[in-house]
């Protein structure tokens, strides 16, 4: 029993090393004077701000790409959501997989068809739009599916039903009633394609110009020809960044959950 | 078609003419019905499950379009071409239907800020029906702290706010336990007398729709086999469906030969000449009598308090049922004899096959 416990614990301690301490060694690193003579070399912020002003446009590039992204799959994905809940039947399930395959293709070869169709439209392949699409067709799924589930937990028809009976017509029905009922779900959609815009490397990395890296691409570009430190530090602020986002995901699933069940 | 015990001194509020409803597969759910609801007046739509009666009040609430040719008129303004948000009636859900998103007085007021009303307005209107639906303890609260006999009432009252023309009721009470229905039944029906509002309600159970209902339709597949209030239906049913679902009346079986049924157990005199029609009994009005027409053999004996449920065999084609009202009775396996007065046997045409 005892021995159990010891060993019990001992396997999850080192499981969580194992993931941890590469983590731990490389935020460290981004904070050390020199790698290679270890952290007796002295801490330092250097390396942070040297990211900061080599990629600070792909930080911010990265924040408005993913808050655009976002607008767009609120947009189309919540009426989407709404019309599939609101029309089961197999014409429903049809288009709900369709919109779900670009998660079962992989990003390059969304990329390459991407490329292949807008890439002579010299404007459009040249401006962050062109990256705004590939985002919106890998995060539209997340969005629809999420809402879709919480609408489908709740008894939408009666409760449209019941708006209508007291004078409300479709519009003021889907502000008044679908929107505010679907919102833990929206919420969870929206963190995930937020995170997920942000952290999208496939396809971005066909699509970017040199003038246009996201996040993730300038990740590959600082590992490829910086010093270690710069890219090392350019992962702390990837963390900074994307940590809070994923405590805030996990906040809002949780909430809908409880509205699912 | 039912016979129509309009009240004269009202006027026709809602007139129904021709309300059918087919299904794209060809299913009909409704055969042409015509109904007319007096002014304040509380018609209860009764029947079985799958009798059309829901379908017939969501065509009415407009959440369904019946085939064409069908007439809602209320006061003579055709409704039937609105939709359901413009036909300004309120309606009562099986399950309430209660916004989540809001709290009781935003639940209430909903229908009045669709009116765009202004705020005081809604306010006092909210207030005023809080009170009448006693729910002011509970005003302020989210949905999800209700009880469910207040949901009742704040479903009722959502609906009644904003002073619909018409409130319709899809069996309001059936959601709850059933200790609850009875005392709420009482309560409902206090309320809708005091909202002095027309209502059409559906129901299953026949004492719901007796403690609510001024009238009430008896509906069975899709059609209204009879329209009356309570008692006419109790004592004067038309069709043997109606003896049967109202008041629960037993097919006598057995053979009528002029103004006599003759029973397997013995004969008993009719009251008119009755030749090729059904008898029916209730349970209540067969007496034992020691010299009576009748004899049978007991059965089963069941005490219920203020009374005793008593079956027997060989009086009649099934098993016949008394209720006996006495200190004692008899045991079963003994034989007893039992007497039906003519004015208690109801005699009805066979049921009419429905095509």
């Amino acid at each position: 029993m005892r021995i159990g416990k010891v060993l019990q614990l001992s396997v999850t301690l080192l499981a969580a090393a194992f993931l941890l301490v590469p983590t731990i060694m490389s935020v460290l690193a981004g904070l050390t004077v020199n790698y290679f003579q270890g952290v007796r070399s002295g801490l330092t912020l250097q390396w942070v701000v040297k990211v900061w002003e080599l990629y600070a446009g792909s930080i911010f590039l990265s924040l408005g790409l993913a808050l655009a992204c976002l607008a767009v799959t609120l947009v189309i994905g919540v009426p989407a959501a709404y019309a599939l809940a609101h029309n089961p039947g197999r014409a429903s399930r049809a288009v709900e997989e369709f919109i779900s395959l670009p998660l079962a293709i992989p990003g390059l070869a969304l990329a390459l068809a991407l490329l292949q169709l807008y890439g002579s439209y010299r404007g459009f392949r040249l401006s962050w739009t062109f990256i705004l699409v590939g985002h919106v067709l890998y995060t539209l799924p997340f969005m629809v599916r999420s809402v879709q589930s919480v609408l489908a937990a709740i008894d939408l028809k009666t409760l449209e039903e019941g708006a209508a009976s007291l004078g409300a017509g479709p519009a003021r029905r889907f502000v008044d009633i679908v929107v505010p009922n679907a919102l833990p779900g929206i919420l969870a959609g929206a963190l995930t394609v937020v995170m997920l815009s942000i952290g999208e490397f496939n396809l971005t990395w066909m699509l970017h110009t040199p003038y246009l890296k996201t996040l993730p691409v300038g990740l590959a570009d600082s590992y490829a020809s910086m010093r270690l430190e710069i890219a090392s530090a350019y992962t702390l602020i990837f963390f900074v960044m994307i940590v809070p986002l994923l405590l805030a995901m996990q906040w809002a699933s949780a909430r809908a959950q409880r509205i699912t069940q | 078609m039912g016979q129509r015990t309009r009240p004269e001194d009202n006027a026709v509020t809602l007139t129904l003419r021709n309300i059918a409803k087919t299904y794209p597969g060809g299913n009909r759910a409704l055969f042409p019905i015509d109904l007319d609801v007096a002014e304040g007046e509380i018609v209860s739509l009764l029947g079985p499950s799958g009798c059309g009666k829901t379908t017939l009040l969501r065509i009415i609430a407009g959440l369904e379009t019946a085939d064409s040719g069908a007439e809602i008129r209320f006061k003579g303004e055709n409704m039937a071409a609105l939709p359901v948000e413009r036909r300004q009636v309120g309606m009562v859900f099986q399950s309430y239907a209660l916004f989540p998103n809001m709290s009781v007085r935003g639940n209430i007021g909903y229908g009045l800020k669709m009116q765009g009303l202004p705020r005081a307005q809604i306010d006092a209107r909210v207030d005023e029906v809080i009170s009448l639906c006693r729910l002011e303890p509970c005003a302020g609260r989210a949905i999800s702290a209700l009880s469910g006999g207040q949901r009742q009432r704040v479903a009722l009252a959502r609906a009644f706010a904003p002073r619909p023309r018409l409130l319709l009721l899809d069996e309001p009470l059936s959601a709850l336990d059933a200790v609850l229905r009875g005392a709420l039944s009482d309560e409902l029906a206090a309320l809708l007398r005091a909202f002095g509002i027309t209502a059409i309600f559906v129901t299953h159970d026949q004492d719901e729709a007796m403690a609510l209902a001024d009238r009430l339709a008896v509906m069975s597949q899709g059609r209204v086999a009879q329209i009356g209030t309570p008692e006419a239906l109790y004592r004067s049913p038309e069709t043997s469906l109606v003896a049967r679902f109202f008041g629960n009346a037993l097919p006598l079986g057995g053979r009528i030969e002029g103004a006599m049924l003759h029973l397997p157990g013995g004969s008993l005199p009719l009251a008119a000449p009755a030749m090729g029609k059904l008898a029916f009994v209730r349970a209540e009005d067969v007496k034992l009598a020691p010299d009576g027409p009748v004899t049978a053999r007991v059965k089963a004996v069941t005490f219920l308090g203020t009374h005793y449920r008593i079956a027997f065999t060989g009086a009649a084609a099934d098993e016949l049922f008394c209720l006996h009202q006495g200190t004692s009775a008899p045991r079963p396996g003994e034989t007893a004899r039992l007497t039906i007065s003519p004015q208690s046997i109801l005699t009805l045409n066979p049921e009419k096959s429905v095509a």
